[in-house]
């Protein structure tokens, strides 16, 4: 019972970077059409954010301390961060510990920036031209974001640690009698996604200027006939959904440590979740994300391993071919969206 | 020429001798110069030449004529050369049984993951090819071990049983991929004043196989069966409308194009015999998509054109270093060099992926027919010019009449 509890959590802790990611994917594809290939760079951009406050924040100056000597008897030259003069060393030390829930509020801007950039930039280009070309432009971007992130930060990973008062583990199972032993970063990161997932619900489903961009996403058309520019909204929704991507690469960068290529390593992944959720369907993102994240992490059991064995690797795989063959618009894919 | 109109025999001809004369052709620069290290002419880089040119022309089979674009070709190239190192453990080191086999392993392989991937077409098609090659990637690394030595790569060994051939030779060595006795790493030197050519065994057999490839695709292109896989590209919705079946066409393409890719990851396997994981993975796929795509898709030359240019500028670019641009630039005023170095700086070396990445961009945004358009166009250009200035001169001359 522990163990299957264990799994759940473990498949709905992965299954929200998956939903992150795949939410965002749907919003552009929900309101642009285009497929976008670079939206694991995007992704890998954000976590990147996290990397560059971090470093920002440990700017230092030397001051040489005629009081300590090191062990050949020199005076020592003491590192302080700026942070730390300015602030004192309490508060500056936590906010330099607190650099990743931080990047947050850094990386909102920069990613809103950088997909209002890459949607005016270059993807409005696209939106005419055939699905196979936007997939191949995206990805040329895709592999220029990259590399340009691997010029400037190099090729290995890069530690970026979460707050010292998340970083232990917590018992999750101590209110019901059971031991299930967590990290708390990863339940802050499930928690995380949920408040970002309704977040971009209830702007949609509440606001008015989500309702015109649900209008222009069933009938562009017909909205741009009202009078009412739905490009600009569209355009506004692309940032969006790059900043949901960012946030999803900042708070994850304390479970893995980001390189350049981890976009990549994402991509495919989120493409799969969108396409078992329907193309177009956010509520069908989010929901196979946490599906099949916690398939994902059920099929990593050691149990169901040594029944069928490699079954861990594939998965996600299978239950996307069966689920394409079978239900050809995805979980809950709307009718007329993307039916070649 | 071989059942061939004029036009297509003079593209045949001029590919055979690129691939024939490359040895010549690549090696522009005597080997003591200063540009020497810009010669590709060395087997190994040739044999990648035409390897990677048939993993394109057959990629084009299926992408440039069906408009199907498949991100998981890399799978059946891996398929290809695991299958040919399997030949070369149990039968013997000959290559012709081990391509052979890893055609036919691939071109099953092919049928397999087509027949399921054809139910749907465009981006869902691109991505259930995209699962079915991360599946096969995932599953060489881990539970196929046995088979594909996981993270190690298949390797040869000396206790492989090679039932037509030895274990090892006399000396205590594992033998050689060869054809019939002739090794596919001989090289003959020439020399001639200054300059070295080298002829390669292997890459001869590459270059020959690779015409053949690219003839039967000009064939391909221009028979009736290519005709139907450029309708269904147009408009399956009309042919299927009209009561034809149009998967059997497209699965045909299909299997085609993978076997073109087991064919190259054979050869891969002749030419140096190893093979691992890696060769399956996505960004793999997403080689081929480049070459063929920046050549020109649909069209017969451009992705072969496609392959030797990525190829060759990723050997080129990955060499230039710093010094050599300071070397170049020289000539400029001190601090003008230092600048000019450092723009030019992320651009090469380990930053040619990067170059790789804003060329693919631009020829996407501007260019969709690729380099081939690219000719066209300034062929096209060039010959309105020289209509113009005729005219003008016509122009010119009739007042005076």
């Amino acid at each position: 019972m522990d163990a299957i509890l264990l799994q759940i959590l473990n498949g709905l802790d992965k299954g929200s970077a998956y939903a992150l990611i795949a939410l965002g994917l749907t919003l552009i594809f929900g309101t642009l059409g285009v497929v976008n290939f670079a939206h694991g760079a995007l992704f890998m951009i954000g976590a990147f954010c996290a990397v560059t406050l971090q470093r920002i924040l440990n700017l230092s100056f030397e001051l040489v301390d005629e009081t300590q000597k090191d062990f050949l008897g020199n005076p020592l030259k003491v590192k302080t961060p700026y942070v730390e003069a300015w602030f004192g060393p309490d508060i500056g030390g936590s906010i330099i510990d607190w650099a990743v829930p931080l990047a947050i509020l850094f990386a909102i801007p920069i990613m809103i920036g950088v997909g209002y950039v890459m949607e005016r930039g270059l993807i409005k280009h696209f939106y005419k031209r055939p699905h196979a070309d936007q997939i191949l432009v995206t990805f040329g971007l895709a592999i220029v974001l990259q590399e340009v992130v691997k010029y400037f930060y190099g090729a290995n990973p890069i530690q970026t640690p979460a707050p010292d008062a998340l970083n232990g583990v917590v018992n999750l199972g101590a209110a019901i009698g059971m031991d299930i032993v967590y990290p708390v970063w990863r339940v802050v990161y499930f928690f995380f996604a949920v408040l970002i997932i309704g977040g971009i619900f209830s702007f949609l489903q509440f606001t008015t200027f989500g309702m015109v961009v649900r209008a222009g996403m069933a009938d562009r058309e017909t909205v741009g006939l009202l009078g009412i520019n739905i490009d600009r909204r569209f355009t506004i929704m692309f940032g969006i959904a790059a900043a949901v991507a960012g946030l999803a690469g900042v708070m994850y960068t304390p479970i893995n440590s980001p390189n350049y290529h981890m976009g990549m390593d994402f991509l495919v992944l989120s493409f799969v979740v969108v396409v078992v959720g329907g193309m177009g369907s956010l509520p069908g993102a989010v929901l196979a994300g946490f599906l099949l994240g916690v398939l994902e992490s059920f099929a990593s059991m050691n149990e169901v391993k040594s029944l069928l064995p490699g079954i861990d690797q594939i998965i996600i795989y299978v239950v996307a071919i069966i689920i394409l063959l079978t239900r050809p618009r995805g979980l809950m894919g709307r009718k007329g969206v993307m039916e070649e | 020429m071989f059942g061939l109109d004029k036009k297509d025999t003079s593209k045949l001809i001029i590919v055979a001798c690129l691939a024939l004369l490359a040895p010549f052709i690549l090696n522009p620069f005597p080997t003591d110069s200063a540009l020497a290290q810009f010669n590709a002419g060395y087997p190994d880089l040739m044999q990648r030449f035409v390897i990677f040119g048939i993993f394109a022309i057959g990629f084009n089979i299926l992408f440039g004529l069906t408009g199907y674009l498949s991100f998981g070709h890399a799978a059946f190239l891996g398929v290809g050369s695991y299958s040919a190192v399997w030949m070369f453990k149990l039968i013997g080191m000959n290559v012709i049984p081990a391509i052979v086999l890893s055609v036919i392993v691939a071109g099953l392989f092919a049928l397999l993951i087509g027949f399921v991937s054809l139910r749907r077409s465009g981006i869902y098609f691109s991505i259930l090819t995209l699962a079915f090659a991360q599946m096969s990637f995932n599953l060489a690394y881990s539970v196929l071990t046995p088979i594909t030595n996981g993270e190690t790569g298949l390797q040869l060994t000396l206790e492989d049983p090679r039932i037509l051939g030895v274990s090892a030779t006399a000396d205590g060595s594992i033998p050689v991929t060869n054809l019939f006795g002739l090794e596919m790493r001989s090289t003959f030197e020439m020399a001639v004043g200054p300059w070295a050519f080298q002829f390669n065994a292997g890459y001869y057999l590459c270059a020959l196989i690779m015409l053949a490839a690219f003839y039967l695709s000009i064939r391909i292109f221009r028979s009736p069966f290519g005709m139907m896989l450029r309708a269904v590209k147009s408009n399956q919705q009309r042919m299927n409308y009209t009561g034809l079946n149009t998967r059997p066409y497209t699965l045909a393409a299909f299997v085609i194009s993978g076997m073109y890719a087991g064919l190259a990851g054979g050869l891969m396997a002749s030419m140096d015999p190893l093979a691992g994981a890696e060769r399956m993975q996505w960004t793999a796929s997403g080689e081929v998509v480049l070459m063929t795509i920046l050549g020109g898709a649909g069209t017969l030359i451009g992705p072969v054109l496609g392959a030797g240019f990525i190829k060759y500028f990723e050997n080129i670019f990955s060499k230039i270093n710093d010094n050599v641009l300071h070397t170049w630039f020289s000539f400029l005023p001190d601090g003008m060099e230092d600048a000019v170095v450092f723009i030019i700086h992320p651009f090469i070396g380990k930053g040619w992926h990067l170059t790789l990445g804003i060329l693919f961009m631009l020829v996407v945004i501007f260019l969709p027919g690729g380099l081939v358009e690219g000719g066209q166009r300034i062929k096209g250009w060039l010959s309105r010019r020289k209509s113009k200035d005729g005219g003008k001169a016509a122009g010119e001359t009739n007042p005076a009449e």
